[in-house]
C-alpha cells in the first residue's frame, strides 16, 4: 500500500503510517530499528532495495531522505516536503517513508526525521553517497547510534579515510570495513591453523582501495608488524600474505569468488570468498548496533596505541 | 613489536611469544591468535580445523538435515578451511558418487542459496568409505581416510563421528572405532561422538547405552542431539528469563497457576511403524524434549551460561520432580482412531501398516508433574504430546493466577481469562502475552487480548536451523545445548514408573484423528478445575 503526500508535515506522515497499517490489518508490528537513508535521487532506488532486503532480517522503519535541488531560483526559495508512505508488501517487512525535501527544508531534514523515529528503538543513518565530513556532527548523524558511510563512493578514498580517522566517534562505521569481514575471518581461521608468530605481512589490492588500506592497518595493529601495500590489477583486494618462521600463509583471490589458502607444510585449499551485495553488507551492519571498536583500531592503525 | 598488548585476555601470552620468536617450533599452548579479539564481534565463531564422519549417511536424517546443514554452515563461512566430510554406509560408491548424493541433498534441502564456489570448497574434502559395521577392512579404510585428510586438508586429527544409525548398532560402531584407534585423538586433538535419540527405552537400557559409549569416548566428548534445544526460541527461554527484569519476579508459585507444555504433531507414524510400536509418544517425546523444555522453564538461574552450570540447574529440576500419588488419575494415554484431519480422511493407529491390531502403544500422552522446591511447590506442570492432533505446534504456556481482588463487577470481567505468557517454540516462533483490556465503549467490559512478539516471522531468514547450530557447537566443543547422560537418566527415572503403571493398568483411550486428544485428558484437567489451552 502506498500513500502519496505533497507539501506535508511529519505529523501528517505519522497519521498516514497509522492509516496504512490499519488498512492492511497489522496495527502493531515488531520493528526493531529505524533506518535513515540520506541520499540523492540517483542512488535512492538501489539503496531502498538494499534496505528492504536487509529488513527481512531486521524489520525496520526506513526513512529515505532525498534532498532535491530545484533548478530555478524561484523554486529554490520555496521550501516544501513531499512524502511517499509505503507499508505492507511494498516495504519489505517494515515500513518505508520516502521524504523529498525542497529548498530550506533540506537544511532541516532532522526536524522531519525526529518525529518519525520509532519510539525507544535504535537509529541507524546510512549515507550511500555524499556522506558528511564529520558524520557524528551532522544533524541527522547526531540522532543515530550507528552511522554508516561508504568509502567506495568517494572520489579520493584514502584522503577521506584520513578525515574519518580524525573525526571518528563511537558508532561510526564504513562499508569498506564491512566488506572485509570474510577476509578477516578467514585470515583469523588460517592463523588458528598455522599457530605461528607473524613476522611480515603484505596486502595486495588495486590502487587506492580503501578496504585494502583498512585491512593493512588492522593487520598492523593486531600483528605489530609493518604491512607492505602491493598494488595489483584488482579487482579490490586480491591477496594477503603473512610471513611466519615456518613459511608463508597466503590467501590469494586473483578474480572471481574462489580464493586459495596456502599454509606452510600443507597443500593449497580453495575457499569461497565472494564479493557480497550491498543488502548483505547492510544486514551485517545492523546485526550489532554498539560501537565497533575494531573499526576504530583499524582506522588508527599501527601508529596509534589501541587504547590511547 | 610496536603494539602493546592491552587486552586482559592475553596478558602473559605476548611476551612469551616474543621470547620464543627465534625458535620457530610449535608455539606453546598459550599461543593466542592476535587476529582474534573479544571486542571484534563481526568475526564469527568459526570451528577449528576439523572433519565430520557420518555413519548411516544414506539415511533420511542425513540427507534432509545433516548434509544441508553442513553446506549452510559452509555458506555462512562458519566452517574452517579444509573442513572435510566423510560418509560411511553400505553402498558401493566412490568419493564422486558420494559428492553427487550430497550435491542433490544440498540443492533440495539447504536453506541458503546454492553457490558453486562454496560447493567446490566443500566437495574437495568429501570422502566415502563403503562397508558394514562388522567389516574390519572398512574401518581400516576409514582410518586411512582420516589420516589422509589430516595430511592433505589439515584437519589436525579433530574428528566428530555422527552416529546417524539405529541405537542397536551403537555398541558395534563405537567398539570398531576403538579397535581401529579412531576414538583416541592424537596429542592436542579431539575425537567426539554425536548420538541421536532414543537414548534407551528405560532407565536400565539408558545406563547400558551410556556405559557402552563412555567406554570408548569421554563423557564430555559425547554430544546427544536434542534438536529442540538447537532452536532459537528454546535458547530464547533463557534470554527471556534471565536477561530481563520483568518476568523473573512473577515466575514462581505466588503468581503462576500452572504450566502447560505441548508438543503436537498432525502427522501419524508414517513409515516408522517398526521404530514406533512399543516405544510410544511418552518415550519418544516426553522423556527428552518435553522434560528438557520443562527443565529450562523451571530451573533456577545458572551461575554462568556454560555447559556445567546449565547441567547443574537442569539436573536439580529433574531430580526434584514429584510424580503424583495416583498415577491413574494424573496421566492419560491415547491412540488415534480414524477420523478427518484437515480435510483428509486418515486411518487409525491400529490400522496402520505393520502395527499389531492389539498394540497398547500410546500415540498420545499427557502427564501431570510437580516440582518439589520452594519456587514451584503446588504448581502443576502438564506435559502433553501426541500424533494426529489438531495441528503441528510446540509451545510452553505459563498460566498465571487470577487477580486476587477485582474492583470491577463480575459482569465486567466475565470474558476475562487468566493471564498467560506463551512461548511458541514452533512453528511461528515467538512469544505471546495474554492479558485483559477494556473493550472500547461506554460500558466497562474487560476482555482478553494478546500481545505478540513474532520471533519467527521477523528473524528466521538468517537464524540458523537447529542442526546447523548443533553441528557447529559439536565442532567447537560447546556443550551448552546438549543434554548430558545424567539428565537422560534422571528423565527416565521420571517416566519409568508411569510406563510401568500403564503396562499394568488398562489400555490407551481412543481419540479421533484431528482433535486435541482423548476426552480423558480434558477430564484430567477438569478435575483440577483447569482446561487445556487450544494452541
Amino acid at each position: 500500500m502506498k500513500i502519496d503526500l505533497t507539501d506535508t508535515t511529519a505529523s501528517k506522515i505519522n497519521k498516514a503510517l497509522v492509516q496504512g497499517r490499519r488498512a492492511i490489518g497489522t496495527p502493531a508490528v515488531g520493528m526493531v530499528l529505524t533506518m535513515v537513508i540520506v541520499t540523492d535521487e540517483e542512488n535512492a532506488y538501489d539503496s531502498i532495495r538494499a534496505a528492504e532486503e536487509a529488513s527481512h532480517e531486521h524489520p525496520s522503519r526506513t526513512l529515505v531522505v532525498i534532498k532535491r535541488h530545484a533548478r530555478t531560483l524561484r523554486d529554490r526559495t520555496t521550501s516544501r516536503l513531499d512524502a511517499e508512505v509505503r507499508v505492507g508488501s511494498e516495504a519489505g517487512t517494515g515500513e518505508t517513508v520516502v521524504l523529498r525535501t525542497y529548498g530550506e527544508a533540506s537544511d532541516h531534514a532532522d526536524s522531519v526525521v525526529l518525529p518519525l523515529l520509532l519510539p525507544d528503538a535504535p537509529v541507524v543513518v546510512w549515507w550511500p553517497v555524499d556522506a558528511p565530513e564529520n558524520p557524528s556532527a551532522d544533524p541527522l548523524g547526531a540522532l543515530a547510534q550507528r552511522r554508516i558511510t561508504d568509502l567506495y563512493a568517494v572520489e579520493r578514498p584514502l584522503q577521506v579515510l584520513e578525515g574519518r580517522t580524525r573525526t571518528y566517534a563511537p558508532g561510526d562505521t564504513d562499508l569498506a570495513w564491512t566488506r572485509l569481514t570474510p577476509w578477516r575471518s578467514m585470515l583469523a581461521a588460517a592463523l588458528d591453523q598455522a599457530r605461528a608468530r607473524v613476522t611480515s605481512a603484505a596486502v595486495e589490492a588495486e590502487a587506492e582501495n580503501p578496504s585494502a588500506e583498512l585491512l593493512a592497518r588492522w593487520l598492523e595493529a593486531r600483528l605489530g608488524v609493518a604491512v607492505e601495500r602491493v598494488v595489483s590489477a584488482g579487482p579490490v583486494v586480491t591477496a594477503v600474505r603473512l610471513g611466519t618462521p615456518n613459511g608463508e600463509v597466503v590467501i590469494d583471490r586473483p578474480e572471481g569468488p574462489l580464493a586459495t589458502l596456502t599454509l606452510p607444510g600443507q597443500p593449497p585449499r580453495t575457499l569461497a570468498l565472494k564479493v557480497r551485495p550491498t543488502s548483505e553488507l547492510i544486514a551485517e551492519e545492523l546485526r550489532r548496533l554498539d560501537a565497533d571498536e575494531m573499526y576504530a583500531v583499524a582506522l588508527r592503525g599501527e601508529a596509534a596505541k589501541e587504547n590511547a | 613489536m610496536s603494539t602493546k598488548a592491552p587486552e586482559p585476555e592475553r596478558p602473559a601470552a605476548r611476551p612469551a611469544a616474543e621470547a620464543e620468536a627465534r625458535v620457530p617450533a610449535v608455539p606453546a599452548d598459550d599461543w593466542v591468535n592476535p587476529l582474534r579479539d573479544a571486542r571484534d564481534r563481526r568475526l564469527p565463531r568459526i570451528a577449528g580445523p576439523s572433519g565430520l564422519v557420518i555413519f548411516g549417511v544414506t539415511g533420511d536424517l542425513s540427507r534432509k538435515k545433516l548434509m544441508p546443514a553442513v553446506y549452510d554452515l559452509a555458506n555462512r563461512g562458519l566452517l574452517p578451511p579444509g573442513f572435510s566430510l566423510v560418509g560411511f554406509a553400505r553402498r558401493d560408491w566412490a568419493d564422486q558418487d558420494f559428492a553427487e548424493v550430497v550435491h542433490d541433498a544440498v540443492k533440495e534441502h539447504a536453506r541458503t542459496p546454492f553457490r558453486e564456489e562454496v560447493w567446490q570448497q566443500l566437495a574437495e574434502g568429501m570422502r566415502f568409505v563403503p562397508g558394514d559395521f562388522d567389516d574390519d577392512t572398512a574401518f581400516k579404510q576409514l582410518k586411512d581416510a582420516v589420516d589422509e585428510l589430516d595430511a592433505s586438508r589439515g584437519t589436525g586429527g579433530n574428528f566428530a563421528y555422527y552416529l546417524s544409525v539405529p541405537p542397536k548398532f551403537f555398541p558395534k560402531v563405537v567398539q570398531q572405532l576403538k579397535k581401529h584407534g579412531l576414538a583416541t585423538p592424537p596429542e592436542g586433538a579431539w575425537r567426539r561422538a554425536v548420538i541421536e535419540k532414543p537414548f534407551g527405552h528405560d532407565l536400565a537400557s539408558a545406563i547400558e547405552l551410556n556405559r557402552v559409549v563412555h567406554e570408548v569416548f569421554e563423557p564430555e566428548q559425547v554430544f546427544r542431539i536434542d534438536h529442540y534445544l538447537g532452536k532459537e526460541t528454546v535458547q530464547n527461554i533463557l534470554a527471556l528469563r534471565f536477561a530481563n527484569q520483568m518476568y523473573e519476579p512473577v515466575w514462581n508459585r505466588s503468581y503462576v497457576d500452572h504450566v502447560q507444555i505441548t508438543m503436537a504433531e498432525d502427522i501419524g507414524i508414517g513409515g516408522r511403524a517398526g521404530y514406533y510400536d512399543g516405544i510410544g509418544a511418552a518415550r519418544d517425546v516426553i522423556q527428552n524434549h518435553l522434560l528438557q523444555l520443562m527443565a529450562l522453564t523451571a530451573m533456577e538461574e545458572p551461575i554462568a551460561f556454560d555447559a556445567e552450570a546449565l547441567l547443574t540447574e537442569k539436573l536439580k529440576v529433574l531430580k526434584s520432580v514429584r510424580l503424583p500419588d495416583d498415577l491413574g488419575a494424573s496421566t492419560v494415554r491415547g491412540q488415534y482412531a480414524q477420523g478427518w484431519q484437515g480435510g483428509e480422511k486418515v486411518i487409525g493407529y491400529l490400522e496402520e501398516d505393520g502395527i499389531d491390531p492389539e498394540s497398547g502403544t500410546d500415540t498420545y500422552a499427557a502427564v501431570k508433574l510437580e516440582i518439589g522446591n520452594r519456587r514451584w511447590a503446588g504448581v502443576p506442570f502438564y506435559l502433553r504430546t501426541g500424533k494426529r492432533l489438531g495441528r503441528r505446534v510446540t509451545e510452553i504456556a505459563v498460566v498465571f493466577k487470577r487477580a486476587p481482588h477485582s474492583p470491577f463487577d463480575s459482569t465486567a470481567t466475565e470474558e476475562l481469562g487468566q493471564n498467560a505468557v506463551v512461548i511458541r517454540v514452533q512453528p511461528d516462533e515467538g512469544m505471546t502475552v495474554r492479558f485483559g483490556s477494556k473493550v472500547p465503549g461506554t460500558s466497562m467490559e474487560i476482555r482478553d487480548v494478546s500481545m505478540d512478539f513474532a520471533y519467527g516471522e521477523s528473524f528466521t531468514e538468517s537464524s540458523p536451523e537447529a542442526y546447523e547450530r548443533l553441528i557447529l557447537d559439536v565442532l567447537l566443543g560447546d556443550a551448552n545445548l546438549f543434554p548430558r547422560h545424567q539428565e537422560v537418566e534422571e528423565s527416565w527415572k521420571i517416566l519409568d514408573p508411569i510406563e510401568e503403571h500403564w503396562t499394568r493398568h488398562g489400555r490407551p483411550a481412543q481419540y479421533a484423528s484431528g482433535t486435541w486428544g482423548p476426552r480423558e485428558a480434558d477430564e484430567m484437567l477438569a478435575r483440577d478445575g483447569r482446561s487445556w489451552r487450544r494452541p
